[in-house]
């Protein structure tokens, strides 16, 4: 394994120093003209955004602003809820995902999800990352459990629970718990990871840990993270979009957001003066 | 005084089944030992036993579970995770509540109507496990139903976000934190199908039966017909008779419920 892994890392290293990532053609997510109602009330206004890859994005805005409902639309979470309807494209590598013949659960296997509250499942550590493997038929136990242990290890939770892994993952503290949430995902190996405010129920000292963890997922991953949280947006995140109202009021880079908004809504909310 | 008037009204029900139990242990120990339990109905008390009707019991009891198990979970499975809410799933479900309480004779009619003379069963074990299967269903229905609905929905959208159908979440995830629940809401369902009598008779249940029932197609009696056969007969022995199978009777439904309990609270424990 070691062998083999130590090439295929150099040659991506040489193509990477060939080809910046953001000059590729097809940007990893782009979202053209998106409106969504629930029922009557519409959440979304039409927005239009490409997210690219390998860099933190992070959505910022007031409550009831739409980016939660948005970024749900990337893998299609709304899909459940009732009186949803949605509007225009949603392109990952240039393939619109709500088209008819998206296989939904294909999908959501390249697109992985943390959410606001950790959510493991009642069931040991070891199953609750094995389980978005094992629901895809792989039986290949000595596979799942290296897998298991990469994961663990990638969110620094595996020294931690190394000797209890059959101990009920709700048994874990909640900073824990939120790691092997993030563990679950990315035992699956998506490409891109969405989070719901995966602090926001967190104390600082794990939230710190989660921070850390998130800026060192981005060599591999597309990540968008919605925030209500207005230093953690400009510590970890390399772009930056403000919502208000169902709209995108501005979108650019975390630095110039931060210090120099174009908007006058946008610097009133960072700065505090509402929101 | 409302603390000594609540006190009273609470110690009625409890102080009433003290003492019809007294009083009905009192009746009847005496009587029960193995030979009451494994001795045939007779025409004499003494030499009578319960075998036929206990046999038939727990025939009805396995045959009812295999089919208002399946049916009823799935039922509630559908009605919480698959159908849309629109006017025909409201309607559905106000009729299932309605169902629930229709008196249990209505029911016997229904399948004395249905599958003794339509479908030709006659008066079979299994002719009155359908009749109370139909008769529990509501109550397993709901019970799958609030069950499911208490799984919170943060483990669904994991389930769902990490690539699984819904059928995979339904059966991984759901059923095994709802198991505990829908497992209370049969087994207590199940605990009320032991003791109807009514539907039974209508179905057409037999009070003396010379032998235990072989297959779901024999004819069958229950502990609570051969109790009331019983009670009705004027020698004092069928009445100490009726005693005994009553505190047998009121025994399988009290370990019944007890494991219900057993589950329920394991269940809860779970999610705190």
């Amino acid at each position: 394994m070691e062998i083999t892994m130590k090439p295929s890392i150099k040659r991506m290293k040489t193509v990477e120093s060939v080809f910046d990532p953001s000059l590729k053609k097809v940007p990893k997510i782009d979202l053209q003209g998106v409106k969504v109602w629930y029922d009557d009330f519409m959440a979304i206004k039409g927005i239009d955004m490409t997210i690219k890859q390998n860099s933190i994005t992070a959505f910022i805005g007031p409550s009831g602003c739409g980016k939660s409902t948005f970024l749900r639309l990337i893998n299609r979470m709304n899909d459940y809820v009732d009186g949803f309807k949605m509007e225009g494209k949603i392109k990952i590598d240039g393939d619109n995902i709500y088209k008819k013949k998206v296989n939904v659960e294909e999908l959501r296997k390249k697109i992985g999800m943390v959410f606001q509250k950790p959510n493991p499942f009642p069931k040991s550590i070891f199953d609750n990352v094995a389980y978005g493997l094992k629901i895809q038929g792989i039986k290949d136990k000595q596979f799942i459990k290296e897998r298991v242990v990469s994961s663990l290890k990638q969110v620094a939770l595996w020294d931690e629970v190394k000797d209890d892994l059959k101990k009920s993952g709700m048994a874990l503290s909640g900073g824990q718990q939120q790691r092997l949430c993030i563990a679950r995902t990315l035992a699956v190996e998506p490409s891109i990871i969405l989070m719901d405010e995966p602090t926001s129920s967190l104390d600082p000292i794990s939230t710190a840990k989660i921070e850390d963890l998130i800026f060192q997922l981005k060599e591999k991953y597309t990540i968008v993270i919605v925030t209500h949280n207005m230093q953690q947006a400009s510590r970890i995140s390399d772009y930056t979009a403000f919502f208000y109202l169902g709209e995108l009021i501005e979108y650019d880079k975390t630095k110039t957001i931060f210090t120099n908004p174009e908007k006058k809504q946008t610097e009133n909310y960072i700065t505090g003066r509402f929101g | 005084m409302f603390k000594f008037w609540g006190i009273f009204c609470t110690l009625i029900g409890v102080v009433l089944l003290v003492i019809f139990i007294g009083n009905i242990i009192i009746d009847g120990i005496s009587r029960i030992n193995w030979d009451f339990i494994i001795d045939l109905p007779s025409r004499k008390p003494e030499n009578s036993g319960i075998y036929t009707a206990l046999m038939g019991s727990i025939w009805i009891l396995l045959l009812t579970t295999v089919i208002a198990f399946p049916v009823g979970v799935a039922a509630g499975i559908y009605l919480e995770e698959y159908s849309k809410k629109n006017k025909l799933s409201g309607l559905l479900e106000i009729n299932i509540s309605n169902l629930a309480g229709v008196p249990s004779i209505i029911y016997g009619l229904l399948g004395l109507e249905v599958f003794v003379r339509i479908m030709g069963l006659g008066p079979s074990v299994l002719a009155g496990s359908l009749t109370l299967s139909l008769l529990i269903l509501p109550i397993v229905i709901v019970a799958t139903r609030e069950a499911i609905k208490a799984v919170p929905s943060s483990i669904k959208d994991a389930s769902y976000a990490l690539g699984a159908s819904k059928w995979q979440t339904i059966w991984h995830q759901i059923l095994p934190a709802s198991g505990g629940g829908i497992l209370t809401g049969v087994i207590l369902a199940l605990s009320r199908a032991v003791g109807e009598t009514a539907p039974l008779i209508v179905v057409g249940a037999l009070a003396y039966v010379p032998f235990a029932p072989q297959g779901p197609l024999d004819e069958f009696s229950v502990l609570p017909i051969q109790i009331f056969n019983w009670i009705s007969r004027p020698q004092a022995g069928f009445i100490e008779n009726a005693a005994a199978a009553i505190i047998i009777l009121l025994g399988i439904t009290f370990i019944m419920n007890g494991v219900a309990v057993y589950f329920r609270n394991k269940w809860q424990k779970k999610w705190k």
